[in-house]
């Protein structure tokens, strides 16, 4: 079972108390009104899905019920970190591990 | 694996009487203890006690107090007299679970069968939500071998089900 780090409970907690929730950074439009259909659906439905560093929110559903964020890479399913919601997106390139 | 666990007498299970829980949620910890005259902890799993009240840290902004069935009608006046003031959801959810006592030398061989935690890190004195089986639990350690598992009423027969196939599995030495 993986573990994952909470942010809020500040420890290494089974993965079966945490529920994924999506791709994380991705801002709800302003106005939604002013968009077209084509960039209402890009935000709707369109996603990153990349092979490597994903980044995307988890919620400690099973436990201090926060959202927070978490880079995983995709390949290896190891988180690399996680963080606090609201946070701004982390520089990862120093981050070292992930894909074996 | 735990054939040594035969040797000991299994954990006991018993159900505790009912108490007063209300869960509380807030942005200012610190005015609400003042006015509770208990202190909130602000990390999550951390407990505070003052005498016979208890509150235990469960998210962030989210605190489970239990009080003696006594001390309800106070405590609700004290929190209704504090949210006038200021925001504050205060909730009562007494009858909403029901509180096992599992006691015993195996009783982390007795939570391991259902709870994905490594509960023998769980400082004692502590809780935390967490999960038995697919059910959502408190559970807090009240001692070494002692465990309180606070659970939801309509789940309490089925995780109590399975306590006692894992106790009588431990008793013959499974």
């Amino acid at each position: 079972m993986l573990l994952i780090r909470c942010p809020y409970c500040e420890q290494d907690l089974p993965e079966l108390e945490f529920a994924y929730a999506g791709e994380a950074h991705i801002a709800r439009p302003q106005d939604p009104s002013k968009l077209t259909d084509e960039e209402w659906r890009d935000y709707l439905f369109i996603r990153s899905n990349p092979r490597g560093h994903h980044f995307e929110r988890w919620r400690h559903i099973n436990g201090c019920a926060r959202f927070f964020n978490a880079v995983r890479e995709t390949v290896s399913d190891r988180f690399l970190l996680t963080y606090r919601a609201g946070e701004p997106r982390p520089d990862i390139s120093g981050l070292t591990g992930g894909s074996e | 694996m735990n054939a040594m666990n035969g040797s000991l007498a299994p954990p006991t299970i018993t159900e505790l009487p009912p108490t007063t829980r209300i869960s509380l949620r807030t942005a200012d910890p610190a005015a609400v203890a003042s006015a509770l005259g208990i202190k909130l902890p602000v990390k999550v799993g951390v407990r505070a006690a003052a005498g016979v009240r208890t509150a235990l840290c469960l998210g962030p902004d989210e605190w489970l107090l239990e009080v003696p069935e006594a001390e309800s009608a106070m405590l609700a006046a004290a929190l209704a007299d504090l949210a006038g003031r200021m925001p504050l959801s205060a909730v009562e959810i007494s009858d909403r679970e029901v509180t096992l006592a599992l006691a015993g030398r195996a009783v982390l061989d007795l939570l391991a069968t259902g709870c994905p935690r490594d509960l023998a890190r769980m400082p004692v004195g502590s809780g935390a939500r967490t999960l038995f089986d697919t059910a959502q639990v408190v559970l807090t350690r009240e001692g070494e071998d002692r465990f309180h598992l606070t659970v939801r009423r309509s789940y309490a027969p089925h995780v109590r089900a399975l306590l006692h196939i894992a106790v009588r599995e431990l008793e013959i030495g499974l």
